[in-house]
């Protein structure tokens, strides 16, 4: 469904160059959880940027149901992890969840009903004409998931979005965008630096190397679903898959010299 | 609830009475220095009489016609400059390219004083109202300028990518994301403005001779009526105060939203 293939982008130029991305190639099959998994600064980001069509990749490409991905496209939501700086401070919930559905072509009932459905999907029935800044941390970031399932996308591009709250909030947050990606069929491609999270939540599990950034290795997630917080990570394989990719990252970087992490 | 609300009360029933107390403080102070000849009487008379002198001026249609006449080369000062400065700001501030092109004009003509241009105000307007509103608007122009550059120059770029990533074209973008953004930069920028207006055309009015406040300012220090040369300072002063509580309450109404708000509300 999502292809992605030879992808790299180098920033800057001449002796300043930096190898973001060397050489990525994986793809997303419909309805599947994919993870990607790799050392802090490893151009995690700038490859979810170049899916979204965000940002131009230096070569390679990335497809959409065989269509190059050349700007944003219409089936793609995003979730950030700045949640407080993606959401509008000047919109109240409602407003910023029905902000990206102007140019969907859907009456007014039709709107407000895929906005309330949303609102209740993330647990934040009643918060509706409340400002982003009223709410917590955690709140924040349903919004910003309701907002991108309003939007009704085919994919949904997360960008280490539980990175900034607490443990247990995070833990709230996971479950919720598992329930949510069964209740809106939709395809994840959830980006973090979490080993757990990544085990957690994924169908597969995509491991990147330090920059130059390449695939290391792609690893199936055989846990039984549902997932369940404490039941899952008690299993065997679990610990098992989480071990495996922990070392696999610290082999790869035990070997590359120490370079300069682009941020 | 009771006991609660004498809490709560009390100690913004002191806050008032520790504001006020410096203020009552420093006009006894002024009327005893007056009164008892430490500060000559002929330049400095006791407070009581410059406000006697203040509710006589309430009473007479010259004052409040010097007051309208000064309000209105404010207003048109700082109407001209906001429909040129808020749109130069927004062409500038969204432009690397047009920034780069008119920066260095602009830090040239910025620090120009405004006083500077009387002379030329009276070679091309001439001493009435024009002269006063031109020296307004141009001081004006600049903080408005300023302020709605950087405005537009601050969006953030996540918002700016959320807006792109759920497929916003220009306009909305500019309209729904970037202009919201800098709103309070403008807010700023017009209550600078707005003070710097009114002290230009106060100030064309003491120097060109405008009608309006600073010419009955002048007026009474040539007739020697130190009364209300003072009368009509406080009224100045008053003046400048009720127009920045004005733009400041009209903040808090737009800006709700904004960290610098959210503890009004």
């Amino acid at each position: 469904m999502l292809d992605v293939s030879g992808l790299s982008k180098t920033y800057g130029e001449g002796r300043r160059v930096t190898h973001a991305i060397a050489d990525l190639s994986f793809s997303v099959s419909e309805g599947e959880f994919v993870c990607v998994v790799g050392p802090s600064g490893c151009g995690k980001t700038t490859l979810l940027r170049c899916m979204a069509g965000l940002l131009a990749p230096t070569s390679g490409r990335v497809a959409l149901r065989g269509q190059v991905v050349d700007g944003p496209p219409e089936q793609i939501g995003f979730v950030f992890q700045e949640y407080s700086r993606s959401l509008m401070p000047w919109l109240s919930l409602r407003d910023n969840i029905a902000l990206p559905l102007r140019h969907k072509a859907l009456g007014r009932d039709e709107r407000n009903r895929l906005v309330e459905d949303a609102v209740e999907s993330v647990g934040l029935t009643g918060f509706m004409d409340h400002y982003p800044w009223e709410l917590s941390g955690g709140m924040q970031q349903r919004v910003a998931i309701a907002r991108a399932l309003a939007y009704q996308p085919e994919i949904l591009l997360m960008d280490e979005p539980f990175a900034s709250v607490d443990a247990q909030t995070r833990a709230d947050l996971e479950d919720l965008v598992l329930r949510v990606r069964t209740a809106y069929g939709v395809t994840v491609v959830f980006v973090t630096h979490d080993i757990d999270e990544a085990v957690y939540l994924g169908d597969r599990v995509v491991v990147l190397t330090p920059p130059p950034t390449a695939v290391q290795e792609v690893l199936p997630v055989a846990l039984p679903e549902p997932r369940d917080q404490v039941e899952t990570k008690e299993l065997p394989e679990f610990a098992h898959l989480r071990a495996h990719i922990f070392r696999s990252i610290k082999r790869k970087q035990d070997d590359t010299p120490d370079l300069p992490a682009p941020t | 609830m009771t006991t609660q609300r004498v809490r709560t009360a009390r100690p913004r029933a002191r806050a008032v009475a520790q504001t006020w107390s410096g203020v009552a403080a420093v006009l006894v102070l002024a009327e005893l220095a007056s009164r008892t000849g430490l500060l000559p009487r002929r330049y400095f008379p006791p407070v009581t009489e410059m406000f006697a002198e203040l509710g006589r001026q309430l009473t007479e249609p010259s004052f409040w016609s010097a007051v309208a006449q000064t309000l209105q080369g404010w207003a048109l000062g700082l109407g001209i400059a906001a429909v040129f400065a808020v749109p130069a700001g927004m062409l500038l501030g969204t432009s690397a390219v047009r920034y780069r092109a008119f920066r260095v004009i602009i830090e040239f003509l910025r620090p120009i004083p405004s006083v500077a241009l009387v002379p030329l105000a009276i070679l091309v307007y001439g001493v009435g109202l024009e002269s006063k509103v031109f020296l307004a608007a141009f001081a004006a122009f600049w903080p408005l300028l300023i302020q709605t550059l950087y405005g537009m120059q601050d969006v953030d770029p996540v918002a700016l990518d959320t807006a792109r990533v759920y497929r916003l074209g220009r306009v909305e973008r500019l309209t729904r994301v970037v202009l919201p953004g800098a709103v309070p930069y403008v807010a700023t920028g017009l209550r600078i403005s707005s003070s710097v207006a009114l002290i230009l055309a106060v100030t064309a009015e003491l120097v060109i001779g405008s009608p309006g406040l600073g010419r009955e300012i002048n007026a009474a220090r040539v007739g020697g009526a130190t009364d209300l040369l003072y009368a009509l300072i406080i009224v100045t002063g008053l003046l400048g105060w009720a127009l920045n509580a004005l733009f400041a309450a009209g903040e808090r109404r737009v800006l709700h939203w904004h960290p610098s708000q959210r503890d009004a509300r």
